[in-house]
């Protein structure tokens, strides 16, 4: 048998434009768990919010749910922003947030899948999309668009957010915030105002990147649990507060994951992601671009 | 009081319980009391980690499962009783654990969390992709009706709930024997500042170790008479969501400071959540936990245990 070259380049392909898709959900853990030290690992249970939300805007209006996720960044700014006050005034101000604040966002995870699954079932939800069936054909390479597309609005996320970090003194701030909380304070800007915006910028990603989820694939409930893991082992991955470091470490296990599941059945690619990541965790914890 | 003593007691009150419950002559009570008891085991040893070392596991669910499918797979190889297979299962837990820790507990403790979280979805896909043990198709246990012993015969559910009693009582009285030990402190400091107690030259590494081994162990033990319970074990009811975050809101309910605050919480937590089930839906009973959990570690930070040893402190003049 001859080595399945076409099945390979296709498999990497798709890998990469899955992976694209990851910097998406991802780049908000990197801001939240990176930057901010808050281990929210409620993140996807956000994201899957998204996803509903988009479902049910395109569901009754008929709006594309891209354009969907956009409209609702706001108010999951706003959602984020409230979140993140809760677990300041319970947690971190009493210096609790490891053992009460971690279960708090778990409660937070629980809550809403459960209310998820107790108002819309746990059937399989998809939208409604020019995009979602057609492909882009080249020779022997297939690029979906429904890949395609969330890879590069992804990417354009990513350089908005790269660039309001580095070039604006509120992004600045941000970034300063997870190296030294006084420093700032004498800068004249409050660390906890910082923190959240920071915060509900990184909950407002999710809104968008849920959007994207269920373009790509239909979404129950409980599906949000795999990207638990995918999520922090991208963050881990590619070092903690990097964005550049997210950009490989999403492109990295997209590839891994797309090469597992075209040759070994999908069944397998969840445990790629954790299996990543613990050993990320036991061999390099600072991760590929760590501080 | 002495631990012999203690231990005397928890057998005495097990004993009693089980006399009640055998007055009452209904089958359900032993079917509902048997996951009220499991959920007992579980929370403390949860709280042997989270509660005691201040290190929060997510992956109850996995430890659960790995002892529920060590009972599958000596159960295809060859038939044994379960008090052994709860020692087997007791073993590859704590194996488990050990490993498990030994990756991650030389980290932040927000990675060995997340770790946790990853160690169940591996080993489910594992279960999952794995044939001998059922697959994602799950594996069949017939257990017998009744249970002849000594001349005695009791239905099989009694059985089951007898051998959980006395899970509860090993887990209760290892709890307290760690808090009133070196062990026990040990862990505290790592608790309130593992810097420091690194430096006075407490063997942190080592007992991180120590208790994730045994909080794994007992949870193995948990799930080992599990598929003799259900009758049909498949990987998503043994890796079951609500086994990890019940582990975690019983403790953190009741207090985790000492053995009766999981106690407390997974009497009162699973009580509710069985009256629930009956009268509501298994949903809405798993939003409630949820809910209380948010709640409470918001509002009494120190579980009801805390709560109401406070009032009884500010009453005193």
């Amino acid at each position: 048998m001859d080595f399945p070259l076409e099945l390979l380049i296709n498999a990497v392909i798709a890998g990469v434009l899955l992976g694209g898709f990851y910097i998406a959900v991802t780049v908000g853990i990197s801001i939240a768990f990176g930057m901010l030290d808050i281990v929210n690992i409620a993140h996807p249970a956000f994201i899957i919010l998204g996803s509903y939300i988009a479902y049910i805007v395109n569901a009754q209006t008929g709006l594309d749910p891209i354009l969907a996720g956009v409209l609702m960044m706001p108010v999951f700014y706003v959602l984020g922003a409230a979140v993140y006050q809760v677990y300041y005034l319970s947690f971190e101000r009493r210096g609790q947030e490891a053992l009460r604040g971690l279960a708090f966002f778990f409660g937070i995870l629980f809550i809403t899948e459960v209310g998820l699954v107790l108002v819309f079932g746990v059937d399989y939800r998809y939208v409604e999309a020019s995009y979602v069936g057609p492909a882009l054909h080249f020779a022997f390479i297939d690029l979906p668009y429904r890949l395609l597309i969330p890879c590069i609005l992804s990417l354009v996320m990513l350089g908005v957010l790269d660039l309001f970090l580095s070039r604006t003194f509120l992004g600045r701030a941000i970034k300063a915030v997870s190296q030294d909380q006084g420093a700032l304070a004498l800068m004249a800007a409050n660390p906890i105002r910082i923190k959240r915006i920071a915060f509900g910028i990184s909950i407002a990603t999710t809104a968008l990147a849920g959007a994207f989820l269920i373009i790509i694939q239909p979404v129950e409930p409980s599906v949000g649990r795999e990207y638990i893991g995918r999520v922090f082992a991208i963050a881990v991955l590619g070092g903690l507060g990097s964005l550049p470091g997210t950009v490989i470490g999403a492109m990295l296990l997209g590839i891994v994951e797309s090469i597992t599941a075209t040759f070994y059945g999908p069944s397998w690619a969840p445990a790629v992601a954790f299996g990543f990541l613990l050993l990320t965790l036991a061999f390099r914890p600072s991760g590929l671009l760590g501080r | 009081m002495r631990s012999w003593l203690f231990t005397l007691v928890c057998i005495a009150v097990g004993a009693i319980t089980y006399a009640v419950m055998r007055g009452v002559h209904s089958e359900y009570l032993f079917v509902a009391g048997y996951v009220v008891l499991e959920f007992v085991v579980l929370a403390t040893a949860w709280n042997i980690l989270g509660g005691y070392c201040g290190y929060v596991n997510f992956g109850s669910a996995a430890f659960f499962a790995l002892g529920a499918y060590t009972t599958i797979f000596f159960h295809k190889a060859y038939p044994l009783p379960i008090p052994l297979l709860i020692a087997l299962s007791a073993v590859v837990s704590g194996i488990a654990g050990l490993g498990m820790g030994y990756l991650t507990l030389r980290l932040r403790g927000a990675f060995f969390s997340i770790a946790t979280l990853a160690l169940a979805v591996v080993l489910q896909t594992l279960v999952v992709n794995w044939d001998y043990v059922g697959g994602s198709r799950g594996a069949y246990v017939i257990r017998p009706q009744a249970l002849s012993a000594f001349g005695l015969t009791i239905p099989y559910v009694e059985y089951l709930f007898l051998l959980m009693l006395a899970l509860v009582v090993i887990a209760i009285t290892t709890a307290r024997l760690i808090e009133r030990s070196r062990l026990g402190f040990g862990f505290a400091t790592i608790r309130d500042d593992e810097l420091a107690a690194e430096a006075s030259g407490v063997p942190t590494l080592r007992l991180k170790l120590i208790a994730t081994t045994l909080s794994g162990a007992l949870m193995g033990m948990a799930g080992a008479p599990f598929p003799y319970y259900i009758g049909y074990l498949q990987p998503a009811s043994a890796f079951g969501l609500e086994y990890a975050v019940n582990s975690i809101a019983m403790p953190m309910i009741g207090g985790t400071g000492s053995w009766i605050g999981p106690l407390v919480g997974a009497l009162l937590l699973g009580t509710i959540q069985q009256v629930a089930t009956v009268t509501i839906s298994s949903a809405v009973n798993l939003l409630i936990v949820g809910l209380l959990l948010v709640a409470f570690v918001i509002i009494a930070p120190n579980g009801l245990v805390g709560f109401v040893t406070q009032r009884l402190r500010a009453r005193e003049p």
